[in-house]
């Protein structure tokens, strides 16, 4: 980060947590209508912490993310609302310079497809180097110094010897540390993972699990998870935030979700895990499909789904309600949810 | 597991290379990728045999050479007794009546410029001797309603539907020629969580339903679980354990069975502090050119000089009671290792 960044940003004087997204609201105006993508987030993570942000395709969850990096194509793309804090400091009123300083120092991101991020025409050394070239003006020789460096931080064999070699010469687990070592070339302070593991083979994707949690050890950096696998959650996320039709619909910590959560919607997915002891029986299915962002149901976005589902829910939106401290969920009906246990 | 049942689908030393050839005019193989490597098992009726294993070991390979659509380099795939490997125009057109596929991508698999109706119904135009013309169209209605869609949405396209009701109408289409035997390649793996489940609980009515014989390749070791009634677990080209699922999951007794499960995420945040894991190291090692003796020796924390010599044999061992193709075979609770 430069000097007078951090100075405007006051290095942890401003009270809050290091990243705050606040009451974001994000649209894609398009032909067919306005798609509302992302309703009011609030989420927040400090130095340390890993958030798993969880969530169905189209729930928002990597919108969310996209405007926290400023990646966001605008338009179709719309800001409309909230506000992100970085440090304190709301990053969408940042000028487009020192956004972009922000982005790779402050705040990085590994995305889903390592192949389709990466660019096949220029070796995966001189892809990293750029980070320093870039950011830092190092020069040439030393910036590929640093990246053999980098590369072997993240554990590719031989590193010195693949550091010319094309992205399409790595395998996929290797191409995902490429990225990772992108990402943390400029020691950010927040790294957002977006399904990092997704693409890949359950072996190679406890490999790569195992090397983030690892570097966050390492640079206390702060982590977003964003994924839609329950069980990569319950290992690494000490919080989750449980998104539905471009809202966080429950927030908490990891082990309180898992043992009673507290929206139907988390509920319902928790049980729909196949069990061993549920052998040949019929799974718990959430019955219907998710929303048309187009077309939002009134109320609460979940109502039709939703076993618990009364009169007002088709009516009211339901607010985050707090259940303690750093717990919350949205639903009218949380009290019940919770107390009703397994069904 | 259906050990009485009657076996109706026999894969025996089953083999695929698909050769690597070097120069443009003159060809000349220089090598092969040994994609299927001597497969057998047997598959009874009415039993769901889960196939898991990553990417590049072969499950997919398998599904096409099963469906006789890749010929096999070696070997026979025998159903109800006859050989579908060599097969031929009548007689294989026939045979494929009794086995149908599900395809993994709903969004590709699917024609975007025909109708439901046509899609499902268009089995009955290369078998026309099923169903006469006339009841074609009320017979694809009965289908979409026997896969919960609405029959009345017949004259729609695959793009009005969403994933999981476009994973319904593939599933429509593999019943259409009511085989015996449905092969299903990743059917769940392209859908939304909450979608899954209702997908396999459509898989599992309609297994009771009709009898069918499932053969389900998936990486999603929680769902595979949940309904083979007997699992192969494939490493580059070779199965390298078969067993019942309490078998596999309980006691499995192969190096890379328990590598993978223990990998497997638990969705469960309790003790995960203290969870085991073996982590392996490295990819698997590419098909043209797999290591000596056994194929996982490399990344084997139990390897020794013999791994390198001779390919273990997959067969059942002194202190395991289901085939393994390890030399050094022992039963160890992974999942529930803490």
């Amino acid at each position: 980060m430069t000097e007078v960044l951090s100075e405007q940003m006051g290095r942890g004087s401003h009270g809050g947590a290091l990243l705050e997204v606040d009451n974001l609201h994000v649209e894609f105006r398009t032909r067919a209508g306005v798609a509302k993508a992302v309703n009011g987030v609030t989420y927040s993570v400090d130095a340390g912490e890993t958030l798993a942000v969880l969530g169905e395709s189209g729930s928002g969850k990597s919108v969310t993310a996209q405007t926290i990096m400023g990646i966001l194509d605008m338009p179709p793309g719309k800001i409309t609302g909230g506000e992100i804090r970085f440090r304190g400091v709301d990053l969408l009123k940042l000028p487009d310079d020192q956004r972009r300083k922000i982005r790779g120092e402050g705040i990085s991101m590994v995305f889903q497809d390592a192949l389709s991020a990466l660019n096949p025409v220029f070796p995966v050394g001189w892809q990293i180097a750029e980070m320093f070239r870039m950011h830092r003006g190092t020069s040439r020789a030393d910036a590929k110094k640093m990246a053999v460096e980098l590369m072997d931080r993240v554990r590719i064999p031989a590193a010195k010897e693949r550091v010319n070699d094309f992205p399409h010469q790595f395998s996929g687990g290797m191409r995902q540390r490429i990225m990772i070592a992108m990402a943390i070339a400029l020691d950010p302070e927040i790294l957002i993972a977006d399904e990092p593991t997704t693409a890949l083979d359950v072996t190679v994707q406890a490999q790569i699990m195992g090397l983030l949690a690892e570097l966050q050890r390492d640079s206390n950096m702060g982590l977003i998870l964003i994924t839609h696998d329950l069980g990569v959650v319950a290992d690494v996320a000490d919080k989750i935030a449980v998104m539905y039709g471009g809202r966080i619909v429950e927030n908490a910590p990891v082990h309180d979700l898992y043992r009673d959560p507290a929206h139907p919607y988390s509920k319902g997915l928790l049980e729909s895990i196949p069990r061993v002891d549920q052998k040949g029986q019929e799974l718990y299915a959430i019955k219907g499909l998710p929303p048309n962002l187009l077309e939002m149901p009134t109320g609460c976005a979940f109502h039709p789904r939703c076993p618990y589902r009364r009169d007002n829910c088709v009516t009211d939106v339901p607010p985050l309600y707090t259940i303690s401290g750093t717990r919350g969920s949205a639903c009218h009906y949380w009290r019940e949810v919770i107390d009703e246990g397994e069904r | 597991m259906k050990a009485n049942a009657e076996s109706i689908l026999e894969v025996r030393d089953l083999v695929k290379h698909f050769p690597l050839t070097q120069g443009i005019v003159v060809k000349r193989q220089i090598g092969a990728i040994k994609a299927v490597d001597g497969v057998s098992f047997d598959l009874h009726r009415g039993e769901t045999l889960g196939v898991v294993g990553e990417s590049g070991c072969g499950k997919s390979t398998l599904a096409k050479l099963l469906m006789a659509l890749e010929r096999p380099t070696s070997g026979s795939v025998r159903i109800h007794g006859r050989d579908i490997t060599t097969a031929r125009g009548s007689e294989l057109k026939r045979m494929r009546r009794n086995i149908q596929m599900v395809m993994q991508d709903p969004y590709t698999s699917l024609n975007p410029r025909m109708t439901v109706g046509d899609i499902v119904g268009e089995p009955f135009e290369i078998h026309t001797d099923v169903v006469p013309k006339g009841g074609r169209r009320r017979r694809v209605q009965e289908l979409l309603e026997v896969v919960g869609l609405n029959p009345d949405h017949i004259n729609r396209y695959p793009h009005q539907f969403s994933g999981g009701q476009r994973q319904r109408i593939g599933i429509a289409r593999g019943l259409a020629l009511q085989p015996e035997i449905i092969i299903c390649d990743e059917p769940v793996s392209a859908l939304d969580v909450s979608i899954q489940a209702q997908v396999m609980n459509l898989l599992e009515r309609l297994q009771n339903e009709f009898d069918l014989a499932y053969i389900f390749i998936a990486h999603d070791l929680s769902v595979v679980r949940h309904i083979s009634d007997r699992i192969a677990v494939m490493y580059l080209g070779k199965i390298v354990e078969l067993g019942s699922d309490a078998q596999i999951y309980d006691g499995p007794t192969h190096p890379y069975t328990q590598a993978l499960l223990s990998a497997v995420p638990v969705p469960d945040p309790e003790g995960r502090e203290t969870r085991q894991r073996i982590i392996l190291q490295g990819d698997p090692p590419s098909p043209a050119n797999p290591p000596s003796g056994c194929h996982f020796r490399t990344r084997c924390w139990k390897a020794q000089d013999i791994c390198a010599e001779q390919t273990p044999a997959l067969e059942a061992r002194p202190g395991s009671d289901h085939p393994s193709a390890c030399h050094f075979a022992e039963a160890r609770d992974v999942v529930n290792a803490q």
